[in-house]
């Protein structure tokens, strides 16, 4: 953003756009690897393993010391907080192990949703307090991106204009904060899927939230250069009877984000929601093989969607170690292929069969 | 835009995307020829003409009634209200000249009748500023338009740069403006041409328009998504991005290629069609070059980048011209080449030639120019 009050200077724009560049190189996207304490709990739980720091750290170290076939799909790790001070066996530091591989290390560095009062159970996201410090803090310790959630729900009266302008804000708060300490923002207007909305429904509102999230970035003189995007894939509600394709999921989304991300933001690295892994994967797939123009990378930053299969190999058994980083690594190929479009699928959901199912987009 | 109240039917978008496409094909662009009759009077006084409303029709005639092939280049006209009733010599109505040779018929929807010539309406409690009016009837009129011949509007809005504006109002009153406008046009099947013309009044300098073209064009997106217009059916006119008139540092036209792309990349999203500029006060020849410039940066351009000239299609042929009946063929082929060229420029192709004629070459800037 050109000004004669400029935010950074040409070294510090060119240093965050290298870095978001490099994150979503082709083919390359984003294990998420950043569920807090509370939420690894639940993780834990489904596979009986006690929540422990050493589990939690033997976890990470499993997606982790994956070998280097994951180089040329993986392209940032999200960490939370206690994992960037974490060690492998051999006393490694986790934060080295990733960048040795040419991965780029990210940080969560939110503080979790607060409700908003007035409003229908709506929240907006806490976290700016001694911001900039931590990041300044996170950067010496070997972070160069970072990441922060907000949360929106479809619902009769949600999402309210309050909501959609408050979470707006403070997303841009947030993303001007990181650039001035030579951390990338990833920006994440979060949708949540509960609901029985339709598919149209979603997209009418994922353009006004998106909308509003470059109006607000716009404001707060942010660098889109030197920022991704996190959103939701446009989906229907999962309650919702009517049943769509991927292909009709991928014109809805690439659709919205044509109509509102401008084409200077590098990546857009999608959530997974609720999706399985094969879901989140055949979907990312026809999204990159969506007839329309996409003049930004589309990519992963997948959670949930890249370790379930780890997650229930390794059930917290040492022996299954080995087992469950071989899961990890197949998934992380999988995306790999989708993020460039060229995931047959593991049916007969071949890509040409699919490329026939594409709707005239003047229908979304 | 999809929602449970939709604006439009899947019929309705097709149809507008359908026209903004044909407009911005490969290699064309728009002749701007909708100067309003003070504005013409301005251009006809520089030639030593009257501004009488035959001699306006004759000029247009000559314009209009170029070969065919000139569909090659030109995509698009936008004619002034005046001009959408008037007929060639042999009795043919503009509009049908027009559309026989497979261009698109446009026309300026903002108010601007023989009394109330201005566009603008002055924004109290601002350093000079405006708006636009026009909105009052103008679905009606819309109607009314496309039943005679036209397929796209074309709206102006103008912001200037000083040391204290664009206010903040001035910017969000404009692209308020803008969007209803485009709302209420799509709802009639016509294209919207959204033009926020930022002035090149002013010794500022590329950084400081480069910004504030940033702060207008989003906010312009903003509205366009608040009042639910659908993108693929509109086409945005801005400025290039450029340093002040008066500014001392020179920039080359690289310098205002990227500057300019940049800007675009920025705040328009790739949904929209095509971008077609207006030349401000440049010269025939800078217009074209600046955006030859654009077409070969290397930066990516989701949208067509292409023109909508006034004067800097016109200039030549004018001219030509010097309003003598003789002078027609001259004057037509004065106005195709600046058509090819600009083609050429389109594409990234143009070959600029050592020799430039002094009518190409010449400022054609008026300070605080208002059509």
């Amino acid at each position: 953003m050109t000004h004669q009050y400029p935010a950074l200077t040409a070294e510090q724009k060119k240093e965050l756009s290298d870095i978001a560049l490099r994150i979503v190189a082709p083919g390359k996207g984003i294990l998420a690897a950043d569920e807090s304490v509370g939420h690894m709990a639940k993780r834990l739980n489904q596979i009986g393993v006690e929540n422990t720091e050493e589990n939690r750290r033997l976890y990470r170290q499993i997606l982790f010391s994956a070998d280097s076939r994951v180089k040329k799909c993986i392209g940032g790790v999200i960490f939370f907080h206690e994992t960037m001070y974490q060690k492998a066996d051999d006393g490694t530091p986790f934060v080295q192990m990733i960048k040795d591989k040419g991965i780029v290390v990210g940080i969560k560095v939110d503080k979790g949703v607060v409700p908003l009062a007035g409003t229908d159970g709506e929240t907006t996201t806490q976290g700016l307090d001694g911001l900039s410090e931590r990041c300044a803090q996170y950067k010496k310790d070997g972070a160069d991106f970072a990441k922060w959630r907000c949360v929106l729900k479809i619902s009769d009266n949600t999402p309210s204009a309050l909501a959609i302008m408050e979470n707006a804000n403070v997303l841009a708060r947030y993303a001007s904060i990181c650039q001035q300490n030579g951390i990338v923002p990833i920006v994440e207007p979060e949708i949540l899927p509960d609901g029985d909305h339709d598919l149209k429904r979603c997209q009418y509102v994922t353009e006004k939230v998106l909308a509003a999230v470059y109006k607000a970035l716009s404001d707060h003189h942010v660098y889109l250069e030197g920022t991704l995007l996190k959103p939701n894939m446009v989906t229907p509600g999962h309650s919702c009877p009517t049943k769509y394709s991927p292909e009709e999921i991928a014109m809805a989304t690439v659709t919205a984000l044509r109509r509102t991300v401008p084409p200077a933001v590098p990546g857009v690295t999608f959530l997974s929601g609720g999706q399985s892994e094969e879901e989140a994967s055949i979907n990312l797939n026809a999204i990159n093989t969506c007839p329309l123009m996409r003049p930004w990378a589309l990519t992963f930053s997948y959670g949930r969607a890249l370790q379930a299969s780890a997650l229930s190999a390794w059930r917290g058994q040492r022996d299954n170690a080995s087992a469950a980083t071989e899961e990890f690594v197949k998934r992380a190929e999988v995306n790999g292929l989708a993020a460039l479009g060229k995931y047959e699928g593991s049916g007969d959901d071949s890509g040409a069969a699919g490329q026939s199912l594409y709707v005239a987009n003047h229908a979304y | 835009m999809t929602h449970q109240f939709p604006a439009l039917s899947p019929e309705q978008k097709k149809a507008l995307s359908d026209i903004a496409q044909r407009i911005v094909a490969s290699g064309k662009g728009i002749l701007a020829a909708d100067e309003s009759v003070g504005t013409m009077g301005n251009r006809l006084q520089r030639i030593n003409v009257e501004n009488t409303e035959e001699n306006r029709r004759a000029f247009r005639e000559i314009l209009f009634s170029s070969d065919a092939s000139i569909n090659q280049n030109i995509g698009g006209v936008i004619l002034f209200h005046e001009t959408l009733y008037q007929k060639d010599s042999s009795g043919k109505p503009f509009p049908a000249l027009i559309k026989e040779k497979g261009i698109v018929v446009g026309i300026k929807a903002s108010i601007c009748t023989r009394l109330l010539d201005k566009g603008t309406a002055p924004l109290a409690g601002t350093n000079g500023e405006t708006t636009i009016q026009g909105l009052d009837g103008l679905a009606e009129r819309c109607a009314q338009y496309k039943k005679d011949g036209a397929d796209f509007g074309k709206w102006r809005a103008v912001l200037k740069i000083t040391s204290t504006t664009p206010s903040q109002l001035a910017i969000q009153e404009n692209a308020n403006t803008l969007a209803r406008y485009a709302s209420i046009c799509q709802q009639h099947g016509l294209v919207p041409i959204v033009e926020p013309e930022i002035l090149p009044d002013g010794d500022h300098d590329l950084q400081r328009c480069q910004y504030v073209t940033e702060k207008v064009l989003a906010a312009v997106y903003k509205a366009l998504n608040d009042h639910h217009v659908y993108l693929e059916g509109t086409l945005l006119k801005p400025n290039m991005v450029t340093a002040g008139h008066s500014c001392p540092k020179k920039y080359t036209p690289q310098d205002v290629a990227v500057a300019t792309v940049t800007t675009l990349l920025r705040t328009v999203p790739a949904a929209v069609p095509g971008i077609c500029f207006l030349s401000g006060g440049q010269s025939e020849e800078e217009a074209s070059v600046n955006l030859n410039a654009m077409n070969q940066s290397p930066l990516p351009k989701p949208w067509k980048l292409t023109f909508s000239y006034g004067r800097a299609l016109q200039a030549s042929a004018l001219a030509a011209w010097v309003g003598k009946s003789e002078n027609k063929k001259a004057a037509q082929e004065a106005f195709r080449k600046r058509a090819q060229i600009n083609s050429l420029a389109c594409r990234g192709q143009y070959v600029v030639s050592g020799k430039t004629d002094t009518a190409a070459m010449q400022s054609l800037f008026t300070a605080s120019y208002t059509y």
